[in-house]
């Protein structure tokens, strides 16, 4: 039974079934990182799947870019609690570039320029609901929002959507990223508000 | 990075004991929270109020001073038009009850074995973490020195004043005032610039420990001069807000 503060009242409630439980709806884009944010220009840039036979999968920028675009619209939440319905993204499904890769592996560590990490199952990157992004809102993903190109997993908090993404490792266990050795959720179901180590 | 043990924070009840204004939008908050853990400097809590018809609405402060039994102190600028800001603020009183979660965050973090000097650099409210650390190294005894960097509109928006005018041994305060300056001052009003982080901070041969806080555009600004002056990436922590909270 939660404790009532006297005098509290609260907003009127907005954003109805589409808003996680504990979250609240924004228009702006809020940044957060946890240090300063890299620049990588986009002639060297790639991306790369390794696996955890040791094969890996690399795109150049121009190859990256040449592959069928996806336009997912989609809502997304932070663990801070900011909640944003609607974004409008551009990029590549996780499903094309795991195309040719021959794995069995059931997690992976994602790795970015700068050195985040963050870790999730692979299952959660296949099927449609992770892509890796380069464009928001018709514009060119800007650095603070991690361009050129960031992981989109919207389905979990927004922490696992890596900015400034440069590859997958496969893994046959699980390894935790950069928050989830601070103290945050191994996986980050919003709507199961699995925010911290242990929720 | 060290890991802390799996364990379920729970949602506590918190009494507030004690109120002080900082400045005339913001105030540091005293709660009384049976069985608190303890928490590292640097450190954040979530807030939860629950309004009569059960509507419950949740934010995190940061801690503003460290572990001290069970009494922890936030400092909590009013945002205007927020939901939970106006509330602890301006509408709360001793006596009066929220729910507590945490300690929360284990990468903005100051701990006081380490042994490198540290710089702090601080947006507006952005300070509350960084005086945390600054407490913690007075409370540790550690004689690791410390430089603090505070940007800030003018001598009126200053935290905790009294304390920041008489610092400890081994630490620098230096205002850099964004809009009004006191009369005589030797910086003219403005933004924080390259010369501010060159001479208020540390050369990086020392190899400080950089923490910055504050609003979105000034932690990328600072964070960008901190590298143009050649601070190594992965002493630079950095903790940012929006405009969107409260």
């Amino acid at each position: 039974m939660a404790i009532v503060s006297r005098g509290f009242r609260g907003r009127p409630r907005a954003g109805g079934d589409r808003l996680p439980p504990g979250q609240y709806l924004v228009e702006d884009f809020p940044v957060l990182s946890a240090g300063p944010t890299p620049r990588v220009p986009t002639d060297r840039w790639e991306f790369a799947i390794d696996t955890e036979e040791g094969e890996t999968h690399r795109w150049s920028w121009q190859e990256f870019m040449a592959l069928p675009q996806e336009r997912p619209a989609v809502d997304i939440h932070c663990v801070t609690r900011w909640s944003k319905l609607d974004t409008h993204w551009e990029g590549v499904s996780l499903d094309v570039l795991f195309e040719d890769v021959e794995s069995a592996a059931e997690y992976a560590l994602v790795h970015s320029y700068g050195g985040y990490t963050t870790n999730l199952p692979v299952e959660d990157l296949l099927d449609g609901k992770a892509w890796i992004v380069h464009r928001f809102d018709g514009e060119e993903l800007a650095p603070v929002h991690g361009g050129p190109a960031r992981l989109l997993v919207p389905h979990l908090y927004f922490w696992k959507s890596a900015k400034w993404v440069r590859g997958i490792r496969l893994l046959n266990e699980d390894w935790p990223g950069f928050w989830e050795t601070a103290g945050y959720h191994e996986y980050g179901d919003p709507w199961r508000e699995q925010r911290y180590e242990g929720d | 990075m060290e890991r802390t043990p799996a364990r379920r924070a729970r949602w506590t009840a918190a009494r507030l004991t004690g109120i002080r204004d900082e400045t005339p939008t913001a105030r540091t908050l005293r709660f009384s929270v049976p069985g608190w853990p303890g928490h590292l400097a640097g450190q954040h809590v979530d807030v939860r109020l629950t309004a009569e018809d059960g509507y419950s609405a949740q934010r995190s402060y940061s801690l503003a001073g460290p572990a001290d039994g069970d009494t922890v102190e936030l400092t909590v600028e009013r945002v205007p038009d927020g939901e939970v800001s106006p509330y602890l603020t301006e509408i709360m009183e001793v006596g009066d009850e929220v729910e507590l979660r945490g300690p929360v965050g284990g990468w903005f973090v100051w701990r006081p074995e380490s042994a490198a000097p540290v710089l702090l650099v601080a947006g507006g409210s952005g300070v509350v973490p960084l005086m945390a650390m600054l407490r913690e190294r007075r409370h540790a005894g550690s004689r690791v020195p410390f430089r603090l960097l505070y940007s800030l509109r003018g001598p009126d928006s200053r935290y905790y004043a009294d304390e920041l005018r008489r610092p400890d041994p081994g630490v620098d305060v230096t205002y850099l005032y964004t809009r009004g300056t006191p009369d005589p001052w030797p910086r003219p009003a403005g933004r924080v610039r390259l010369d501010d982080l060159a001479e208020g901070g540390w050369p990086s041969s020392f190899e400080p420990d950089c923490y910055v806080c504050g609003p979105t555009g000034f932690v990328e600004t600072v964070a960008d001069l901190l590298l143009t002056l050649g601070h190594a990436p992965e002493r630079i922590r950095t903790e940012r807000f929006g405009p969107t909270g409260g």
